[in-house]
């Protein structure tokens, strides 16, 4: 694979520092799990108001120092109780993960509790589900470091 | 309603009218349901049946249990879809938003989520194998991961 790349763009290739021609050839998994923690990834769509009044809340509640929204309506919107009403809003779903120190010392359940009760309002205008990953920091770190060992992406 | 000029004790009775007609939760239905979990060791309320699931977080806790080799006979399921009164109650009776929720010996334990996490870090082995729902598997042999 490298001999085809280097007779192709030979004197390119060549020139580049080996860190940059293995990274050409296939990402590392270290790669992958620091750019897709790094990296923003710009949403498709423009965050609904559902979603934006979410992050400002959770945001200003635990400081975090990571947090992920993803909108999952789209993939729920089949299903029966969601085609039962029409198919939803299209900010019905989401799957939430939070880093932040305002978890350590409590269960999981202290932890949805929290955020739970942080977005009853929501739940009260048409959220129906939310997907949650609660970590404090040091918790993170260790997921990231034992996906990174098995090989995968976070 | 006017509580205008209202004595104390008429205020009382009426706020308490209001809030309980605000509840979903009669106290007949949150009886039902004590009764359901303290009655049965393990308790899903969910979307659908185990057989026909309905919602992909109550199909996965499901499936969960089947893996963590649960008798189809010990797992006691509440349809939600069923019955909008215990689907609207039994999110006030836990004091939360979402369906599907496990119940073990009468305690609610979590989510999809959390049942999830639990499976994954041997928590919810180590429960049921306590509550006498699955049995104890015997120690792997010396040498084995």
């Amino acid at each position: 694979m490298q001999g085809l790349l280097a007779s192709t763009r030979a004197r390119t290739v060549l020139a580049l520092p080996p860190l940059f021609r293995r990274a050409m050839s296939s990402p590392t998994p270290q790669a992958l799990a620091e750019a897709s923690s790094s990296r923003a990834r710009s949403p498709v769509r423009v965050p609904g108001p559902v979603e934006t009044t979410m992050q400002s809340k959770l945001i200003e509640a635990f400081q975090p120092s990571l947090i992920r929204i993803s909108n999952d309506s789209s993939k729920h919107s089949h299903h029966a109780p969601m085609r039962a009403i029409g198919g939803g809003s299209g900010e019905t779903h989401f799957a939430v993960a939070l880093v932040s120190s305002a978890f350590s010392g409590k269960t999981q359940i202290a932890r949805h509790r929290m955020v739970n009760s942080l977005l009853k309002e929501e739940f009260d205008a048409g959220l129906h589900a939310l997907s949650l990953r609660l970590r404090t920091p040091q918790e993170w770190e260790k997921e990231v470091d034992a996906a990174v060992a098995e090989g995968k992406g976070q | 309603m006017s509580f205008a000029r209202a004595g104390f004790r008429t205020l009382v009775a009426r706020t308490s009218i209001i809030l309980a007609q605000r509840r979903a939760l009669s106290a007949e239905a949150r009886k039902l349901i004590d009764s359901a979990v303290q009655e049965n060791p393990l308790v899903v309320f969910m979307k659908g049946t185990p057989e026909t699931p309905q919602c992909g977080f109550s199909r996965a806790v499901c499936q969960i249990l089947d893996v963590q080799g649960v008798p189809r006979e010990k797992l006691k399921t509440f349809n939600c879809l069923e019955d909008q009164e215990l689907r609207e109650g039994i999110k006030e009776y836990s004091e939360w938003p979402t369906i599907p929720q496990v119940y073990i010996k009468g305690e609610f334990v979590g989510g999809c989520d959390i049942v999830l996490s639990m499976h994954q870090s041997g928590e919810l082995e180590k429960l049921l194998v306590k509550e006498g729902l699955v049995p104890e598997l015997p120690p792997l042999p010396e040498g084995e991961k």
